[in-house]
C-alpha cells in the first residue's frame, strides 16, 4: 500500500534556458529581433512605435489611432484590406498601450508573401477615412457607455487618476471627448509616430532568412514617405506626478450587489535593485491562489470570487495594486482585512514555510511561463521596451532563490505602507462620512 | 497533428500521453464526465460549486494548492454544461506531486463543514460579480430557459438562482461526488516533457487502487422541436438596447455542426465578416453585432447578439438580421467566402497547437466524445463542408419558429 499522506519528494528548478535574439538592422535602420523556434509552420511579426503626444491632444488620439489604423488606405478600403487578411486566415491586431503602439500579425509561413505588401500600405498610406472615422467614434462611445456601468472599470478609472495625476497615465476618457478629437490630428500623428526612425520589428517562429529579407524588403528600403521631422518635440516628457491623496475616495452606486475596491500607489521598476524583491512579496500578500489575501478574503471569509495584487510597469512610472470586487455588506469588513494583511506582512517575519512556497511557485511557473517562442520574444520586448539589460531574469531568478524572512519584512516596510497608498471603492457599503475622496 | 498514446487502468480510467520535448513543463488534465446537463432542477449550480469543493482538501491531503505551489506547480478548472475540468501546469521533474493529489481527491474529498461553507458565498459573490452586478449579466440566465423548456441546457452553468448555491447541503456534496467522480467516468491526458512508459508506471502507482464508481445512465429529457416563435423583453437599468437571437442547431458530433459553425464565421468572425461588414459599417444600424455557436455535446444553440444603435428602432434592428439570415437561405455562398472562413480555421488550430494546456485539454475533450483522433480530423471536416450543406443548414436553423429572442430595452430615465 502506498502512503498518501507523505508527498512526492520533488526538485526545485535550479536553472532556465532564455532565447537570445538574432539582432538585425534594415537596410534604412529599422531594428529587428528575430527568434527562431517552434514546431508549427507560423510566425508572430510585431511592429512597435513609441507613442508621441501631439499637439498636447488628449491621449484618446493615440488610443483612436490604433483603433483607426485598418480602415483604408490610399489603395485599399478597409473593407477590403479586412477581406484580404481574413482570406488568409491570418489575425492582424493593433494595439495601444499607455507607451507605444503595436501592430501584430499571426500568420502561417505560406501566407506570408501575401501578407506584408499590406502592412507595408497600412503603415505608410494609411489614410483614416471620416466615414470610418465618425463610426469608430459612435460605436466607441456606446461601448465606453456600457463600461461606466462596471463598477471595476469605474475603479480602475478613478485609481489611475488618483496616482498617476494629471499626467497622461493618470487619463481616462470621457464621452465627450470623442467629440473633441478630429480626424486632421489623427492624420498628423500618424505621419510623426508612424516612420521607420521610431519603429522596432520584433519576430517569432519559424524564421528563416526569406522572411527576414521580405520584411527588409518591405520595411527596410527608405523613409516611407516621411518629411523629415522633428520628433524629439513631440516626445513624451518624463512625467511629474503629484503627491499621493490618501483620503478614500468613494464613488457610491446604490444599486449595486458588490463593491469594486482598489488600493495602491505608484512604485519602483525593473531598474531598481529592490524589485525583484518587492516581486516576492506582492506574490505572497496578493499574487498567487495561496497568497494571504486570497486564503483570509476569499477561502477564509469568502467575501469574494477573487482577490489580488499585482505590479504594472510603465515607461515612465510603476505600480503596485491591489483589485477585488466584494459582496456590498462586506465592503468596510474588506478594507479592514487588507489593512491587517498589509500591517501583518509588516511587523510579522514570514516563515521560512511559508517562504519557500512562494519561491518555489515563482520559480516553476517563470519557467512555465516561456512556454513558447512567443513567450521568449515577450520577455526580451519587456525588457528592451524599459531599457533593462538582457541578464535582468537571471538576477531575478537568483534573487528569488536567496531571498529571506527579513528581506521580506524589511521590503514591506519600504514599499507596502497601506497609510500611503490611494483607496478607491465603487459600490455601496462605505458611509457617508467616511467617503472625503 | 498532435501525436499521443493511450492506455486504460483496470478500474476505467483513460490516459492519453502526448509528449512534447521543447518544454521542461507539465500539464495533467482530468476531466470528469459531469456537467451542469446533470444536475437536480431544484438543486441547480451544484457541478460547479462541487469543483470548487475540490480544492478544499482531499481525504489524506487537508490542503490541495499549497504542496502544489511548494512544487511550484499551479492548478485551475472550470465546469460547463457538459463537463468538468482540472488542469495542472508544474515542472515535469515534480509530475509525480501532480498524480499524488489528483489521486487522492479522486479517492475521496475530506468534505469538511468549514470548507462548503466558504465556497458556497464565493460562489454566490462569484454569481454576483458575473451575472448580476454587471449591465446584460443574466442573458443567459434569461435566454437558456426561453430556448430550452425540458432539456438541462435551461439553467447556465452558475445555477438557476442564488437560492440554490445557498441552500446546498453536505449530504447533496456527498451524492454527487459517490455518483460522479470516479476513475471509469475521467479521462486524464498528460502533456509536456513526459516519457509514456513512466508515466504509466506511476499512473498505476496511484490510480490503480481507486475503486471505480457506481454506474451513472445518463438519461436527459430530449427537448422537442421547437414549434413557435419565441419572444421575451426586458426593461433593465442597461445603457444600450440589446438584441439575442437563439436558435436549435445540431449536437456537437453531427456533420452538421461543422456547417453551423463555418456558418457563424461567416456571419462574424473577422472584420470582413458579413454582420460587422454590412449592418455595422454600411447600415450604420449596430454599434456591435456577433454570431456563434455554444459548441454543447447536446443539441446547442445558434446564438447572434448585437447592440442597435440609439436612433435604430429595435424592429427595423431585427429586421436587418433577418434579411441576412434570409441571404444565407437564398444565395450560395462564393467560393472565395467559404475557403477564407476555412482558412481562419486552419490557422487557429495551427497557433493552438503552441501550448501544452490546449493540447492536453482538447485531446480529453475529444477522447470524451469517442475519440481522441477526432481532433486531429477536425480540419478535414470543416474542409468537407460545401456551399450547398451551407445553404440547406441555413434553411434549417434559421427559421422564426425555432427562434428564441430575448430583448433588453434601455430605461431612458439615467441618460
Amino acid at each position: 500500500m502506498i502512503n498518501r499522506s507523505v508527498a512526492p519528494t520533488f526538485k526545485s528548478l535550479e536553472t532556465f534556458h532564455l532565447l537570445r535574439p538574432e539582432e538585425i538592422k534594415l537596410d534604412n535602420g529599422i531594428q529587428l529581433f528575430s527568434f527562431n523556434g517552434g514546431e508549427q509552420e507560423l510566425v508572430r511579426i510585431e511592429w512597435v512605435f513609441n507613442n508621441i503626444a501631439w499637439k498636447d491632444r488628449v491621449p484618446l488620439l493615440n488610443v483612436a489611432l490604433s483603433g483607426m489604423l485598418l480602415e483604408g488606405t490610399t489603395h485599399l478600403s478597409g473593407a477590403e484590406l479586412a477581406e484580404q487578411v481574413d482570406f488568409y486566415g491570418a489575425f492582424l491586431q493593433p494595439e495601444y498601450a499607455f507607451d507605444h503602439l503595436s501592430l501584430t500579425l499571426y500568420t502561417l509561413n505560406k501566407h506570408i508573401g501575401k501578407l506584408l505588401p499590406l502592412i507595408k500600405d497600412v503603415l505608410q498610406n494609411s489614410i483614416f477615412p471620416e466615414k470610418e472615422f465618425q463610426t469608430y467614434c459612435r460605436n466607441n462611445k456606446q461601448t465606453l457607455s456600457v463600461s461606466l456601468k462596471k463598477n471595476d472599470f469605474v475603479a480602475r478609472r478613478l485609481f489611475n487618476q488618483a496616482i498617476f495625476s494629471s499626467t497622461r497615465y493618470g487619463y481616462s476618457p470621457e464621452i465627450a471627448d470623442y467629440d473633441a478629437i478630429e480626424r486632421a490630428d489623427l492624420q498628423g500623428l500618424y505621419q510623426q509616430q508612424i516612420r521607420p526612425e521610431n519603429c522596432l520589428i520584433f519576430i517569432g517562429g519559424r524564421v528563416d532568412t526569406t522572411v527576414i529579407e521580405a520584411i527588409n524588403h518591405e520595411f527596410g528600403q527608405d523613409s516611407w514617405g516621411r518629411n523629415a521631422a522633428d520628433i524629439a518635440k513631440n516626445k513624451v516628457e518624463p512625467y511629474s506626478f503629484d503627491a499621493i491623496s490618501t483620503a478614500l475616495i468613494y464613488e457610491p452606486k446604490e444599486a449595486s450587489l458588490q463593491s469594486a475596491i482598489r488600493i495602491g500607489t505608484r512604485t519602483i521598476d525593473r531598474k531598481h535593485p529592490d524589485f525583484s524583491y518587492l516581486w516576492i512579496a506582492n506574490t505572497l500578500l496578493g499574487g498567487y491562489f495561496g497568497s494571504r489575501l486570497m486564503s483570509n478574503i476569499r477561502e477564509d471569509k469568502g467575501y469574494t470570487y477573487g482577490i489580488g495584487s499585482g505590479i504594472g510597469t510603465l515607461k515612465h512610472s510603476a505600480f503596485f495594486t491591489i483589485a477585488t470586487e466584494v459582496g456590498a455588506d462586506v465592503t468596510s469588513a474588506t478594507l479592514d482585512e487588507i489593512a491587517k494583511e498589509m500591517k501583518r506582512l509588516r511587523e510579522e517575519m514570514v516563515s521560512v514555510e511559508e517562504l519557500e512556497v512562494v519561491k518555489n511557485y515563482l520559480r516553476g511557473t517563470f519557467v512555465g511561463s516561456l512556454e513558447n517562442v512567443f513567450s521568449h520574444v515577450d520577455k526580451f520586448k519587456r525588457l528592451y521596451l524599459a531599457d533593462v539589460d538582457v541578464n535582468y531574469y537571471q538576477r531575478h531568478f537568483e534573487i528569488i532563490k536567496k531571498c529571506t524572512p527579513s528581506d521580506v519584512l524589511e521590503t514591506a516596510n519600504k514599499y507596502l505602507n497601506d497609510e500611503d497608498m490611494a483607496k478607491v471603492v465603487v459600490g455601496k457599503g462605505i458611509s457617508s462620512k467616511k467617503g472625503q475622496g | 497533428m498532435i501525436s499521443y498514446q493511450r492506455f486504460v487502468l483496470g478500474n476505467g480510467l483513460k490516459v492519453l500521453v502526448q509528449e512534447d520535448e521543447t518544454t521542461p513543463m507539465a500539464v495533467v488534465n482530468i476531466l470528469y464526465d459531469v456537467g451542469a446537463r446533470d444536475e437536480d432542477p431544484d438543486k441547480t449550480g451544484f457541478a460547479h460549486l462541487f469543483e470548487h469543493l475540490m480544492f478544499g482538501g482531499s481525504v489524506h491531503i487537508p490542503q490541495f494548492d499549497t504542496p502544489l505551489q511548494l512544487v511550484g506547480g499551479e492548478s485551475n478548472a472550470f465546469t460547463n454544461n457538459d463537463i468538468t475540468n482540472y488542469y495542472i501546469t508544474l515542472p515535469a521533474v515534480n509530475i509525480e506531486t501532480a498524480f499524488w493529489l489528483e489521486s487522492d481527491r479522486m479517492l475521496s474529498l475530506a468534505f469538511t463543514e468549514k470548507s462548503l461553507e466558504t465556497q458556497r458565498q464565493v460562489v454566490s459573490e462569484e454569481f454576483k460579480q458575473r451575472y448580476l452586478n454587471q449591465p446584460y449579466g443574466d442573458v443567459w440566465l434569461r435566454l437558456r430557459p426561453l430556448a430550452y423548456q425540458v432539456h438541462p441546457y435551461q439553467w447556465a452553468t452558475i445555477g438557476k438562482t442564488l437560492s440554490h448555491i445557498e441552500e446546498a447541503e453536505m449530504e447533496d456534496v456527498k451524492a454527487f461526488f459517490k455518483q460522479h467522480y470516479s476513475p471509469d467516468k475521467a479521462i486524464m491526458t498528460v502533456s509536456g516533457n513526459v516519457k509514456t512508459a513512466e508515466i504509466k508506471k506511476l499512473v498505476e502507482k496511484w490510480f490503480g487502487d481507486i475503486p471505480a464508481g457506481m454506474k451513472y445512465q445518463r438519461n436527459l429529457p430530449v427537448e422537442p422541436e421547437q414549434q413557435e416563435m419565441r419572444r421575451a423583453v426586458v426593461h433593465a437599468d442597461v445603457p444600450l438596447s440589446s438584441i439575442y437571437m437563439a436558435f436549435h442547431m445540431s449536437n456537437r458530433l453531427s456533420p452538421e455542426y461543422y456547417v453551423a459553425d463555418l456558418i457563424s464565421d461567416i456571419l462574424s468572425r473577422g472584420h470582413s465578416s458579413r454582420l460587422y461588414r454590412r449592418l455595422l459599417k454600411d447600415r450604420e444600424m449596430f454599434s456591435e453585432i456577433n454570431a456563434y455557436v455554444l459548441g454543447s455535446i447536446d443539441h446547442g444553440l445558434f446564438v447572434i447578439e448585437g447592440k442597435p444603435l440609439p436612433n435604430i428602432a429595435i424592429e427595423n434592428a431585427e429586421k436587418a438580421i433577418w434579411e441576412e439570415l434570409i441571404v444565407l437561405q437564398e444565395e450560395p455562398v462564393k467560393d472565395d467566402e467559404l475557403e477564407k472562413v476555412k482558412n481562419k480555421i486552419e490557422s487557429t488550430m495551427a497557433f493552438a497547437e503552441m501550448s501544452i494546456l490546449d493540447k492536453a485539454m482538447n485531446l480529453a475533450y475529444f477522447e470524451l466524445l469517442g475519440n481522441a483522433d477526432l481532433l486531429n480530423e477536425e480540419i478535414s471536416r470543416y474542409r468537407e463542408v460545401s456551399a450547398t450543406a451551407i445553404l440547406c443548414e441555413s434553411k434549417k436553423i434559421f427559421r422564426k419558429e425555432n427562434s428564441s429572442t430575448l430583448i433588453y430595452l434601455a430605461n431612458k430615465h439615467d441618460q
